[in-house]
């Protein structure tokens, strides 16, 4: 079916304005995302998948410009033994990173293409899974013209978490990246990203997960207002491996982070989870599609939201039963903590289910502080300021619980204390 | 210590009169008693003065050492040195309890001018006075009532009584919900602060509490008045033949 012209004219105008890079393993699956991209189009206002949120500033041939923001804060996890792997607006930094060799692991860049590479099965691979049964176009896009990224093999027990560290220098940076993660039968790695990448960052993540693998991915998103990013994870769990996936958003004025989770073998487990704070001109949109397609797997959907100041949040959370994916534990929940009538949250939960034994609850809420709480913590001498900020953490912890590791939790609480502490004044 | 003249009190949103002139001294060292039948206004009482939202004070006055009490926010009064443990006491998912107390104890030091208690010293006290109230160190680390039974929720408050030292305690129904044990350890607990510079209001429906908690005062509250004053004898014949008599007596 062609597409409407005005669709097609975007869509062609954001290409032109790319280059493809040519040579190396990824070409050929390059060329198939390309002709994704151009069947499916760019999305836009009318699509159903954007209802609430406005695709033109992600798609436009250029990218609006964002200002570099210095907060004075020391980076997230900057105190923390870890292997560091910078990008400077979108471009693999080899000067400021750790050297790349760890054991358990191999890592390289997806900029320096050779003729063959495990990465060829995967790149692109999920991605083009992903686009079924609701169109991911700007994935596609990614996977067509991602610039650089890192190609990740996890095949033992790393000794430290691998920490992305994106830096945004030019107001101008429009950048792609594309990483992939493959994590072998019993492997286990924890992935932190952090930072601001670019003025517009366009970010894709494939995540493959032998049998028993685990990979617990934690992310911070922040310290730059004007940001304007859209990203994708596409994770596939074979049989008993683990996937968690927390974000920590802060700012920002147009975010779109979609997960997309596929359960292929049995007895999977994935936790996706977000807590995100904004503020004034931010919009945030969680996008998550979980397909369970085989036996008692439990997937878990838990987002947060803490809005002020006219900020406005989004969730769309799907899980997808197929017929034979029977003991299947879906949980799925979204709420958001209006600090004000100006701000708004827009939910669309969604169960679809084709197997008959299976235990899926959803529930979404948004609500003000509770004013109970708040007499309580200030019959107790807490002050006003003191006690809104302790029940705005609270309102997080059920995501922010959701990372395992509990010295990780802390850092991202303390995050969210400064923020609102600034806030206060 | 605290000192309630004319106290009138309306809701907010609706032109319901609910305290109509209330009179009440409570000095330094003594225990003072409320009771009355339910929808009085007793515990209405409790939240005009820690400064609940949601009533007006249309006339009348409540200052706490002299200073007035209307006048200042829910955390002044608290950190001035008033303390009401709640008739509901509310819960705080998310918020640990240690770290709530903490929070508070310090807040109001600092309101205060004084220094602020080290974690260690803080861990200390609060293990020893948990232990006295049998209350265990899990139920510390949980959320704030979160899951606390009926009577862990009322000793949970003396707890907190017993770590904010307050000057002026109204407790509001402590001892509704507890067995007997648990009646005798809250007790025990307020027992404990009774000193010469501290006051205690505490409302009850039972004479039971008030043979743990001996009183000095008595008072009977109905219909947003306090319509009649006495020893501790006076619970007792609230106990033996209810509020008909008392009431018909002061109509
Ligand atoms: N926020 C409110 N909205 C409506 N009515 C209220 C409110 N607060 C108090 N009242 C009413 O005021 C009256 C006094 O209530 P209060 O809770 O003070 O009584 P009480 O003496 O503590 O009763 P009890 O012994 O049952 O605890 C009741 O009729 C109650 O319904
Ligand atoms: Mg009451």
């Amino acid at each position: 079916m062609a597409l409407p012209q005005a669709k097609q004219d975007v869509t062609e105008a954001r290409i032109a304005a790319l280059s493809l890079p040519e040579g190396g393993w990824a070409e050929p699956a390059r060329r198939e995302a390309l002709a994704r991209v151009r069947a499916m189009g760019l999305p836009n206002a009318r699509d159903e998948y954007w209802k609430f949120t406005r695709p033109d500033t992600l798609v436009s041939a250029e990218a609006p410009a964002a200002r570099v923001l210095e907060t004075g804060e020391a980076p997230l996890f900057d105190s923390r033994d870890r292997l560091k792997l910078v990008f400077v607006d979108g471009v693999f930094s080899a000067e400021e990173s750790d050297d790349l060799s760890l054991e358990g692991v191999t890592i390289d860049r997806l900029a320096e293409a050779k003729d063959i590479h495990w990465a060829k099965e995967l790149y692109g691979t999920l991605e083009a899974r992903g686009q079924e049964p609701v169109a991911r176009p700007l994935a596609a896009l990614n996977t067509a013209f991602a610039t650089d990224g890192l190609l990740i093999h996890v095949t033992g027990k790393p000794s430290k978490p691998i920490s992305l560290i994106y830096r945004h220098v030019s107001d101008s940076s429009d950048a792609i990246l594309h990483h992939v993660i493959k994590v072998d039968a019993g492997a286990e790695a924890t992935i932190l990203e952090n930072g601001p990448a670019a003025a517009r960052f366009n970010k894709c993540m494939e995540v493959d997960l032998a049998a028993g693998a685990r990979l617990h991915h934690v992310r911070a998103q922040g310290r730059d207002h004007e940001r304007r990013a859209a990203t994708h994870v596409f994770a596939r769990l074979e049989k008993e491996s683990v996937f968690k996936s927390f974000t920590l958003s802060v700012n920002g004025a147009m975010t779109r982070n979609e997960v997309v989770v596929e359960f292929t073998g049995d007895d999977g487990v994935a936790h996706v989870a977000g807590a995100c704070m904004g503020d004034g001109d931010f919009h945030h949109d969680d996008t998550v599609f979980v397909t369970h397609d085989a036996v008692n797997c439990e997937s878990r959907q838990v987002f947060k939201k803490v809005l002020r100041n006219g900020a406005t949040g989004v969730f769309q959370g799907k899980i997808l039963v197929k017929p034979d994916a029977q003991k299947t534990d879906g949980y799925q929940i979204s709420q958001s903590l209006l600090l004000d009538e100006d701000s708004q949250f827009l939910a669309k939960p969604e169960l679809e289910i084709y197997a008959d034994d299976v235990a899926c609850s959803h529930g979404s809420t948004s609500g003000a502080i509770d004013e109970d709480g708040l007499f309580y913590l200030r019959a107790r001498g807490v002050p006003r300021g003191t006690a809104e900020d302790l029940l705005t953490i609270a309102f997080i912890a059920e995501a922010v619980q959701e990372v395992d590791d509990e010295s990780l939790q802390e850092d991202l609480v303390e995050r969210v204390a400064g923020w609102l502490a600034r806030r206060r004044g | 210590m605290l000192e309630i003249k004319n106290l009138h009190v309306k809701l907010e949103e609706e032109d319901k009169q609910i305290l109509k002139g209330v009179d009440l001294e409570v000095e330094a060292g003594k225990v003072h008693a409320i009771m009355g039948p339910n929808g009085s206004g007793k515990s209405t009482l409790s939240y005009v003065l820690s400064g609940r939202d949601g009533y007006e004070v249309t006339d009348g006055s409540a200052t706490l050492l002299g200073e007035d009490l209307l006048d200042m926010d829910v955390e002044e009064r608290a950190a001035a040195g008033l303390f009401l443990a709640f008739q509901y006491p509310v819960e705080i998912p998310g918020v640990g309890n240690m770290t709530f107390l903490r929070t508070a104890v310090n807040a109001q030091r600092k309101a205060r001018g004084e220094e602020e208690m080290s974690s260690a010293d803080f861990l200390k006290v609060i293990r020893a006075r948990a232990k006295e109230l049998k209350i265990d160190a899990e139920m510390l680390k949980r959320p704030v009532n979160v899951g606390f039974s009926g009577g862990e929720k009322k000793r949970n408050e003396i707890l907190q009584m017993a770590m904010l030292e307050p000057k002026m305690c109204i407790l509001d129904e402590t001892d509704s919900g507890l067995d007997v044990d648990a009646m005798k350890l809250v007790a025990d607990g307020v027992n404990a602060l009774r000193d010469e510079g501290r006051g205690f209001l505490v409302i009850t429906h039972y004479q039971r509490l008030l043979d743990h908690i001996k009183p000095d005062v008595v008072h009977i509250m109905a219909n947003g008045r306090i319509i009649k004053t006495g020893g501790p004898e006076l619970a007792l014949e609230v106990e033996q033949n209810g509020y008909a008599d008392i009431m018909s007596e002061v109509a």
